[in-house]
């Protein structure tokens, strides 16, 4: 029997009449033990199978009735990729274990993928993962990793086998981010502050009882992670003026003195582009809805960043002398990126992570036109050789 | 100031609307092919009539806007939208823009109680009649009143109207005249005025002028009605253009992946090279923006919602995003897409004939800054 968004209105209604808020965290639980956490995942794991489409129902239902919510913004990671590898790829008891905490924000995830030699071509990974007893020891380093300052677990992929081709050897596992031998260095990046890190992975022992899948089966478990980010990236409704582009229109419209004929024409192209976009977006969610999701998300991933990158540039240009200024340049370990609530100078700095942060540009078109429109790949010189014989 | 709230719109494609695509599509691969329409180009016959009567009548693809009592099928913009979609993927030679859409929505804006609107409209719903709007295809929504064209103390009409869409096959002309009274629209008939045919940019929609010498008219609508009526006809004309212009750009995509799967240089597909594939997904990138806003602007003009508004995005995005897309074909096909054989130039004609119609693509970035309070 299907769970229907009249099933779930009851649901949150009754749910909200029995629990009181006082207690946060107490809260969040009851709510994943009563299967409104996700609504799509299985009974006993935050959910009751019911369609993903209604989750934004549930959400706007808790959230219009003040109720607490498990900041999503905090855990990006684990609640958009850590979570959905799990429920694939986990034992019954890893599903049991995490879950829970990671929904409820109790334990907030990092994910310890690119590494300084693999970034977008992820498969060349050198961090190694060697096989001791009842656990593996783990030593390499990582890189980009957003969040790992304030995250308690990681997922994360290494090399277990070197002799053989490169998307064999790898085997995924979750690693305890406070295990002896895991070192964060913050990287401080061109907005001044550090959002991301470089993971230090120093003989760390991870017991087997933390891989995910089977040994030389990380790349498949690793795909699943990916997929998960870019469907994350795709967001929610936004109104019209809703995104950047209404940070510079209200300038405009306050700013008369600011006004030049050239910065009107760029203005309104990109009021033109981001109105399309954001109609792009409710289409996807609507094929989503419908249950046939389209292969669009990855395309206006690529238009969001460019459009992103032309607009906060623009801002800068219309505010003039103003435009020199910036901010904030102290060194600040940061939670969340905030577009919104910082400086021009911020925003068009910030924004040139867009076209290379969860897949850049260059990779995202070589998906559309492999994937979406079917064309050869290039050659790869790669494909059958062991991973220990590839340039390096 | 935009922030009013507006209907959720439905921007997907029904099933009804996709039974319809897959007849036109059906329809128009039987009988516009790309080689037959080359064949028909320099013909004394450019339009396919034979054509037009199937996709008007047997299809009932000319009635899709008109109310079931006046005629017609009783569908809305979104239908005609994809009609106009296939139209586009195929630059078939035929009306649809003069006669379903121009003429047709003039003649909705009047009292349907008006003996011409009873007699006419179910002709022109049916396929019987096809229909023009007399006025230049580049004239935007927004643009004053024509004053070109004058009524006569007789009743008759006198004046000029240069590149009317359509009007070479059209028997009933839709004409916006001035008179004493004040701005009206009038029913005449073709063969009371002089209609030449122009050397035309798009070789698969003609222009024409057209030239009345106290041509006998009949009165339809007057007034602030006859003002709006023009202003609909042309602002549904441009909004559902959006969807052509999608179309154009599907096919610009489609056919230029399927050519360089298939041509070797190099000892594999040129396909194959990142250089080509980038610009191939930036054209897929910029085909669903295009068929974003078109189908906004489709669903808009159905529901009656934040027209002006949804019409001057996809105008603004779609028409530039068409051009670009054919150019871009004519180029990754090399030097066969600069032949008269491959049909690359048809739908380049098209795509900068279509930038230019109902406003430029500057014209609505202008005119959607005034909507949207952007001042200079």
């Amino acid at each position: 029997m299907t769970v229907t968004a009249e099933d779930l209105r009851g649901q949150v209604e009754r749910f909200l009449a029995a629990h009181d808020t006082t207690d946060r965290m107490e809260f969040l639980r009851a709510r994943f033990d009563a299967g409104l956490a996700w609504v799509h995942f299985p009974e006993g794991l935050g959910g009751q199978g019911a369609p993903r489409a209604l989750q934004p129902g549930v959400d706007a239902a808790f959230a219009a009735a003040g109720a607490p919510d498990n900041d999503p913004r905090r855990n990006v990671i684990g609640l958009g990729m850590a979570a959905p590898t799990i429920l694939a790829f986990g034992t019954p008891e890893q599903k049991q274990r995490y879950l829970r905490p990671l929904w409820t924000g109790e334990e907030v995830w990092c994910q310890l993928f690119s590494e300084p030699g693999a970034g977008s071509d992820l498969a060349a990974l050198a961090t190694r993962a060697v096989r001791d007893g009842d656990d593996w020891i783990v030593t390499g380093q990582k890189v980009w990793t957003s969040g790992a300052h304030h995250a308690q677990w990681a997922i994360l992929v290494t090399r277990t086998d070197p002799d053989v081709p490169k998307h064999q050897g790898m085997t995924y596992f979750l690693c305890d981010m406070t295990a002896p031998g895991v070192e964060v260095r913050p990287l401080r990046q061109i907005t001044g502050e550090a959002e991301f890190n470089e993971v230090f992975l120093t003989e760390v022992r991870i017991p087997d009882s933390l891989r995910i899948g089977a040994v030389g089966e990380g790349w498949k478990v690793a795909q699943t992670t990916l997929m998960n980010e870019r469907v994350a990236i795709g967001g929610s409704a936004v109104p019209r003026e809703g995104g950047l582009i209404g940070l510079v229109a209200k300038t405009w419209r306050e700013r008369p003195e600011l006004r030049t004929p050239e910065l009107r024409d760029r203005l309104v192209q990109h009021w033109v582009e981001s109105e399309a976009l954001r109609l792009a977006g409710s289409r996807l969610r609507q094929q989503l809805t419908a249950g046939a999701p389209g292969p669009e998300g990855s395309a206006m991933k690529v238009a969001f960043s460019e459009l992103n990158q032309q607009l906060t540039g623009l801002e800068i240009e219309l505010l003039g002398e103003e435009g020199l200024g910036y901010d904030d340049w102290t060194f600040r370990r940061s939670e969340v990126v905030d577009f919104t609530s910082r400086e021009p100078g911020y925003r068009y700095l910030r924004a040139k992570g867009n076209s290379i942060e969860g897949g850049t540009s260059e990779v995202l078109r070589n998906i559309i036109a492999e994937r979406v429109l079917g064309l050869p790949s290039e050659p790869r010189v790669d494909k059958d050789v062991a991973w220990k014989d590839l340039p390096r | 100031m935009t922030s009013t709230e507006l209907p959720t719109p439905d921007l997907l494609y029904s099933e009804v609307e996709e039974d319809l695509r897959s007849s036109v599509r059906d329809l128009l691969t039987d009988r516009a092919a790309p080689a037959a329409l080359l064949a028909r180009v320099e013909t004394a016959e450019p339009y396919d009539l034979k054509l037009w009567k199937t996709l008007a009548a047997d299809l009932g693809a000319a009635g899709l806007m008109v109310p079931e009592e006046l005629g017609g099928h009783g569908a809305t913009a979104r239908e005609a939208a994809v009609v106009l979609e296939e139209l586009g993927r195929s630059v078939a030679p035929v009306p649809f823009l003069g006669s379903a859409v121009l003429a047709t929505t003039a003649l909705l804006g009047a009292d349907s109680a008006d003996p011409v609107i009873g007699e006419l409209l179910p002709r022109l719903a049916g396929g019987e009649l096809t229909g023009a709007l007399a006025v230049p295809l580049t004239t935007a929504p927004g643009a004053e009143f024509p004053a070109t064209v004058t009524v006569n103390a007789d009743g008759t009409l006198s004046g000029r109207v240069g590149t009317v869409v359509d009007a070479s096959v059209a028997e009933l002309l839709v004409v916006p005249a001035t008179g004493p009274d004040g701005p009206g629209l009038y029913a005449v008939e073709a063969a009371s005025a002089t209609v030449t045919e122009l050397v035309s940019l798009d070789l698969t929609r003609r222009v024409a002028d057209v030239v009345l010498e106290n041509a006998p008219a009949r009165r339809f609508t007057s007034g602030g009605q006859a003002v709006a009526a023009l202003d609909n006809a042309l602002t549904t004309a441009a909004g559902l253009l959006a969807s052509e212009q999608t179309g154009l750009t599907d096919w610009a995509l489609t056919t230029t992946v399927t050519y360089l799967k298939g041509r070797y240089q190099f000892g594999r597909p040129v396909g194959g090279f990142q250089s080509l594939k980038h610009r191939l997904a930036n054209l897929y990138t910029d085909l669903v923006n295009a068929r974003a806003t078109a189908r906004y602007a489709a669903d808009a003009l159905a529901g009656g919602f934040d027209v002006p508004i949804a019409v001057a995005v996809a105008q603004a995005r779609a028409a530039p995003i068409a051009v670009h897309a054919v150019e871009e074909a004519i180029q990754l096909h090399g030097g066969i897409g600069m032949t008269w054989e491959h049909p690359a130039h048809l739908y380049l004609k098209r795509a900068k004939s279509d930038e230019l119609a109902f406003g430029t693509p500057g014209r609505h970035r202008a005119r959607l800054a005034d909507l949207v309070d952007l001042p200079a």
